[in-house]
């Protein structure tokens, strides 16, 4: 099936996902419309730890087997999880101002984010800075392992720290507990973001492919 | 133990070169000593303030002045190539890391607990009657930011601009360590001082698990 | 100074490649060194004789391609620890006297009396009297020296030299080219890169020339290896 298909069918999901969050699911009591935006936050986020959990299983693949594809795969889904890192951190805010009357708030999921983009924003950084292939892959990947073991520390310690400090009272976790209809339009959205996903990292995973087939001629000629 | 008997023979040839020139422990003591002075400027550092603000801002001097001391960790190695003759040498390549990581920590521990009379005296807290305690988080802490330290100062060695890509490595990472290591500090500089059990728990559990990591990747990290 | 018993260990390089990226380092070379050989590489800078003893020590690891160590008999034997490597570095530390580094990697490797051995060898390449003096106070020619001690330290089966007369003194040239028919006669095997002919090329047994990663010749035979050791610079 050609990308621009699929492309085709995402964007058709996301527009009915779209339609069925603001109206098949019901307006929420307390927040009211701006809780929409939630739809987009949470899977954003969902997705984005998918991308990152490929990019720690092509870490881990690519020490072990030193295969240029696990490396390709990596850069990939580290550079698409930022986009959708990105995505969470710009409506975080929008949705935290009208209801909390602040921009940011240093609440545990969402300074995760935050970190978390910090430290995959590091990796890309590296990358760029090693210029011998397998060298950059081997020790972007070495520090990919690092940071992605670093995750769960995070959460847990920013967790522990914000529960002594007063904060404002965030929804209860998501999931729990939530009107059927809202729980539809959360699940299709995810899996269509999911979608986007998989397509954006198939597609910047057949680009490196292609720089990699590119660098060899060049190199090949440069022989000859 | 082989691991062992390496660690301390490796770890003998650290400290001796260090003393001999003591280049790292006297520039690291006066970064941090700046560093101080300078925070101090920037809030009246009365004892009410500085019970807030002091224990976060002595851990931000410590977390900075770490990612300049352990920058030439592994660049001193490779200036004769003496890295390759370690790798030839020891039986585990993970004596390496723990001979390095334990000299950092004792450079690190060393130099925090030559600051801290400063500290004290520059920010007016009390510190005599928790100064063991005081040094137990100092330790756990040190050791949270050597481990992950000594890793990414290989990591950096290999890239370009590696004065600025090992703090940028390494700081996100260490977000975790900063936390708990304020809390507890703030917790022992308190009117009531308290020994927080739970962040020093923490700590040791970060410890543990790039302790861990290291031993299984280590050997990948001295690849060239 | 009685040697410790070892297994006299060839090399053999079978399909060795080595790619840096795309660019290649080493192709397809495949070489079969026997026990006791002395074999010079020779060949322009960035043909791949560094690589090559790199793999050899197992500090490179190669691309493609299998390296082991067979006896005398071709049976495949565990010669980890029993290799010498001499690079282009010194890999010794410039912050420690002489003693302190042979002292130290005599430790790691396990050494029996490491005190003995480090004495032992700084007497052979006649740095006795500066045993006590960084080694950043030394000449090119001595650091070499201690360079050469250090690898020597383990009595290696299989010695790797890079280049190794590079920095010395016409001295130092007769002590190593001495040295190295000392462990010719002794049956240890040896594999160096040249650098145009001299005394220590003269030893060889048989000579190798690598261009742009592969061997383009490789003799045993005396007017040839003159050929090619002398067309090194070519």
């Amino acid at each position: 099936m050609k990308s621009s298909f699929k492309a085709a069918i995402l964007f058709v999901l996301i527009a009915v996902t779209g339609y069925l969050a603001f109206y098949y699911a019901p307006i929420e009591r307390s927040m009211g419309v701006i809780q929409k935006i939630f739809y987009l936050h949470i899977s954003c986020a969902f997705s984005a730890f998918v991308a990152f959990g490929t990019c720690f299983y092509a870490n881990l693949r690519y020490v072990f087997t030193r295969e240029a594809k696990s490396d390709w795969l990596g850069v990939s889904a580290a550079e698409v999880g930022l986009a959708f890192i990105t995505v969470v951190l710009v409506t975080g805010p929008i949705w935290a101002h009208p209801v909390w009357g602040i921009w940011w708030t240093w609440d545990a999921r969402l300074t995760l984010t935050f970190v978390l983009g910090l430290l995959y924003l590091s990796y890309l950084l590296l990358r760029s800075m090693i210029e011998e292939p397998d060298k950059r892959a081997l020790f972007s990947a070495l520090f990919g392992i690092f940071a992605f073991l670093d995750v769960p520390l995070v959460y847990f310690s920013i967790r522990w720290w914000r529960t002594q400090h007063p904060q404002p009272v965030i929804l209860g976790g998501p999931g729990s507990g939530l009107e059927p209809r809202m729980r539809v339009s959360y699940l299709l959205m995810w899996g269509a973001l999911t979608g986007v996903l998989i397509l954006l990292v198939s597609a910047r995973y057949r680009l490196e492919a292609l720089r990699a087939s590119v660098e060899d001629l060049r190199r090949e000629a440069e022989v000859r | 133990m082989a691991v062992l008997a390496d660690t301390t023979v490796l770890l003998g040839k650290e400290l001796r070169t260090e003393f001999r020139s003591r280049e790292l422990l006297t520039t690291t003591v006066v970064f941090i000593l700046v560093v101080v002075v300078l925070f101090s400027f920037t809030f009246d550092p009365s004892a009410g303030e500085s019970r807030r603000f002091g224990p976060g801002l002595l851990w931000l001097s410590f977390l900075f002045a770490a990612s300049l001391m352990l920058q030439p960790c592994f660049l001193r190695e490779q200036n004769n190539d003496t890295l390759s003759a370690l790798r030839l040498s020891v039986r585990d390549p993970f004596s390496i890391f723990l001979a390095k990581l334990s000299a950092n920590t004792l450079f690190l521990l060393l130099t925090e607990v030559l600051m801290l009379p400063v500290f004290a005296i520059l920010y007016n807290v009390h510190i005599l009657g928790v100064f063991l305690q005081l040094v137990l988080v100092l330790f756990l802490g040190s050791l949270g930011v050597a481990i992950p330290g000594t890793a990414f100062s290989a990591i950096s060695a290999q890239a370009r601009m590696r004065e600025l890509m090992l703090p940028l490595l390494l700081l996100p990472l260490l977000t975790p360590v900063l936390i708990a290591s304020t809390e507890a500090t703030r917790a022992l500089l308190d009117a009531n001082p308290v020994l927080r059990a739970d962040w020093l728990g923490f700590l040791a559990g970060f410890d543990v698990v790039f302790l861990t990591a290291l031993w299984l990747f280590g050997e990948y990290l001295l690849e060239e | 100074m009685t040697a410790p018993p070892f297994t006299p260990t060839g090399i053999r390089f079978a399909n060795i490649e080595k790619r840096f990226g795309s660019l290649y380092a080493l192709r397809r070379v495949s070489l079969e060194v026997r026990p006791g050989e002395l074999v010079a590489f020779a060949g322009r800078n960035g043909s791949g004789k560094t690589t090559l003893l790199r793999i050899a020590a197992r500090l490179v690891r190669a691309s493609s391609g299998s390296l082991s160590f067979p006896g005398p008999s071709g049976e495949t034997t565990d010669s980890a620890s029993r290799t010498g490597f001499v690079a282009h570095a010194t890999m010794v530390y410039d912050e420690l006297t002489a003693e302190e580094n042979l002292l130290l990697f005599a430790r790691l490797q396990g050494i029996g009396d490491p005190g003995a051995r480090a004495g032992a060898l700084l007497g052979e390449v006649e740095l006795s009297e500066r045993r006590k003096s960084l080694v950043r106070t030394f000449s090119r020619g001595m650091r070499q020296r201690v360079a050469i001690a250090r690898a020597l330290l383990n009595e290696p089966a299989v010695l790797l030299l890079d280049e190794p007369a590079t920095g010395l003194d016409p001295q130092g040239i007769t002590w190593l080219a001495h040295t190295l028919s000392r462990m010719r006669v002794e049956g240890r095997t040896v594999l160096m890169s040249v650098h145009g002919e001299s005394a220590i090329s003269a030893l060889a047994t048989r000579a190798v020339r690598l261009d742009a990663g592969s061997v383009v010749a490789d003799t045993m035979a005396g007017s040839d290896m003159r050929a090619i050791l002398s067309f090194a610079n070519a």
